[in-house]
């Protein structure tokens, strides 16, 4: 029934992800393939930031918040518990449990959105703070040491269910991630489908309203942030599993304002519009990586501030716009301009 | 009794540098209504100021005290001018494109001084108190934070250019049809509250240190102080600096200075839950 309402642009960007999940280890290299899936992974962590500011109209800053508190769970988890399954379903329900306790001070003090924006990038940036200052042995959870600003190495990777012996390799892992990333895109785009995501999207559009017809705002917005951690979660075990290794980096400011910086490109109001931005800067960040004559920050700075002056919606929406104008349609993906 | 005294000074301390950490921001979030992601550059920017001009030989209390704010008062008129001036009113791409500038600076400053950490060594010696000892410079940043709060107070109510930017940030129109520019104001206070920083980041760099990411380590606290103080500028980075201040320091104290960290962003997370528009939002209501 929801699957009715989703629009055929949806299917065509479903069957691209299942294409390249089982067309890119078939051509691409080790290395290549490495790349794709760390991709991929951020690729999930932008789509929880897309759906939580784009459809649900909350600027969360914090994102990467949620997204280290992932990494560091599946971290903990997996190297006390020696299994990956049950690390990978912890750092989903942590950040998730973080995000609803969060939410709740936030949405029930009925802070307005800048003020979200803020408090969300101290609380990333305290546990930034935090995670630096764990250095000795002091700070170990269980048989977990945090390591302070040096990280914790050598993480065991993803294994096959139930079977601590059996790790999976990098074509395996490739395919659970795209396939991981698939069922989010799927599953975000079958929520706002259905009537709590109509809801989501119309206290985005009118608050007041919403209250005056009856919804309960506050809770359909602590709701989809803690979906969006959730979902943040699971990219950061996916992350931390892709390098075997977690730093207080997945908190810093760069992490939050590449997240951030994904989904302006990409374009609000869209879930395509991150997977795209996401793609396009992390390729950017890895060939700036590459050369020494710009630094990378200085380059992103400079595309963040061109994007909020010259083209604010992103990409996905202005050339919806565009083919619009063009071919004299109706503008209908127009009608969701950037939301404050 | 020693320990006393000690323990008082860490708390007046604490409550000094998050003034001076927040109230170039206060300035600009509370007078404009803009919130500026780049003051932690600004701060850093300060600290960079400050070091050069000091192994470039000039003075360091010149260097700090002067050389700090012109320069970035400078950097902070001309953002102004390039990219703030076309975003007023609109808040959140305002806080983006000022997030934007805050990686140029990053970038830049990088790219000239490298990823390291310069210093300067803190002038003044220190003074014995009983077993401790407390260093004479972060006695005088306590006056210096008081200072600059009763200047800006001064100004604001005793200048005729106080009297005008309370006038244009009241009602800008009003203000234009009695023969004041508005884009002047605003560019000069958006100057003036990124000279403070400037200050700021000066003072503070002969104990911290300067790096170029610096300014994430400032910028949150700035925020919490200033969000949590509420729109009156110097009640409100007064009331909340003092509250965290002294709640980081106490902790700090206990337990470790990471604990005071965390206890410093809780106490703000259920301020702001009991009183959602800042400590002045309910108390001293339209003061400065």
């Amino acid at each position: 029934m929801i699957l009715r309402r989703v629009s055929p642009g949806v299917l065509v960007t479903a069957a691209m992800m299942v294409g390249v999940a089982v067309g890119a280890p078939l051509i691409v290299d080790q290395f290549q393939l490495l790349q794709l899936t760390v991709f991929a992974s951020m690729c999930i962590l932008a789509l929880s930031l897309g759906v939580v500011w784009g459809y649900g109209g909350i600027l969360c800053f914090g994102q990467s918040a949620f997204f280290g508190l992932g990494a560091y769970t599946y971290a903990v988890a997996a190297v006390n518990l020696g299994e990956s399954t049950l690390a990978i379903v912890l750092s989903i329900v942590v950040p998730a449990v973080f995000a609803a306790a969060l939410g709740y001070f936030m949405f029930y003090g009925r802070l307005s959105d800048v003020y979200l924006g803020v408090i969300t990038l101290s609380v990333t940036l305290i546990f930034f703070n935090l995670t630096n200052s764990t250095a000795g042995d002091a700070y170990r959870i269980g048989s977990a040491r945090l390591n302070g600003f040096n990280g914790m190495p050598s993480l065991p990777t993803f294994n096959v269910p139930g079977n601590p012996g059996r790790p999976l390799d990098p074509t395996e892992t490739f395919c659970l991630v795209m396939a991981l990333l698939l069922i989010v895109y799927v599953g975000l785009h079958a929520l706002l489908a259905s009537h709590f995501g109509r809801v989501v999207v119309a206290v985005r559009e009118n608050e007041t309203r919403c209250e005056l017809l009856g919804y309960d705002v506050r809770r359909h917005k602590l709701l989809i942030f803690t979906l969006g951690g959730a979902i943040a979660g699971l990219a950061g075990s996916l992350f931390a599993n892709w390098g075997a290794f977690v730093s207080p980096n997945v908190f810093s400011l760069t992490t939050t304002s590449q997240i951030i910086i994904w989904v302006i490109v990409g374009g609000l109001g869209t879930l395509v519009g991150p997977i795209i931005g996401c793609v396009a800067m992390q390729y950017l960040a890895t060939e700036l990586g590459t050369q020494q004559l710009a630094n990378t920050s200085l380059i992103f700075g400079i595309i963040f501030l061109a994007f909020v002056l010259l083209v604010p919606r992103g990409i996905v929406p202005s050339l919806g716009a565009l083919r619009a104008r063009l071919f004299g349609a109706r503008e209908r993906q127009g009608a969701q301009a950037r939301r404050a | 009794m020693d320990l006393a005294a000690v323990l008082t000074l860490e708390v007046l301390n604490g409550i000094a540098s998050l003034v001076l950490i927040s109230v170039g921001l206060a300035i600009v979030f509370g007078m404009m209504r803009v919130i500026n992601l780049a003051h932690g550059e600004f701060l850093m920017l300060g600290g960079y100021a400050a070091i050069v001009a000091t192994n470039h030989g000039v003075n360091i209390w010149i260097a700090m005290l002067v050389v700090s704010p012109i320069v970035v008062g400078i950097i902070g008129v001309v953002a102004e001018r390039l990219i703030i001036r076309v975003l007023y009113g609109r808040m959140i791409d305002t806080l983006l494109a000022t997030w934007g500038l805050s990686l140029f600076f990053i970038g830049v400053v990088t790219t000239i001084f490298g990823n390291t950490v310069a210093g300067i060594g803190a002038p003044l010696g220190g003074i014995a108190v009983g077993r401790y000892s407390i260093s004479l410079y972060r006695l005088l940043l306590v006056g210096i934070a008081a200072a600059i709060l009763v200047a800006i107070y001064a100004m604001l109510r005793t200048t005729r250019l106080g009297l005008l930017a309370r006038a244009t940030m009241e009602n800008p129109n009003m203000a234009a049809a009695l023969g004041v520019s508005p884009p002047r104001v605003y560019a000069a206070t958006f100057g003036v509250g990124a000279a403070l920083s400037g200050l700021a980041g000066g003072l503070l760099a002969p104990i911290s240190g300067v790096l170029p990411t610096v300014g994430a380590a400032y910028v949150a606290k700035a925020f919490i102080t200033v969000i949590s103080g509420g729109t009156a500028i110097i009640a409100g980075t007064a009331s909340a600096a003092s509250l965290f201040g002294t709640v980081n320091q106490l902790l700090t104290y206990l337990t470790t200075p990471v604990i005071g960290e965390a206890g410093l962003l809780a106490a703000a997370i259920l301020l702001l839950r009991v009183l959602p528009h800042g400590i002045t939002g309910k108390l001293f209501r339209g003061g400065l």
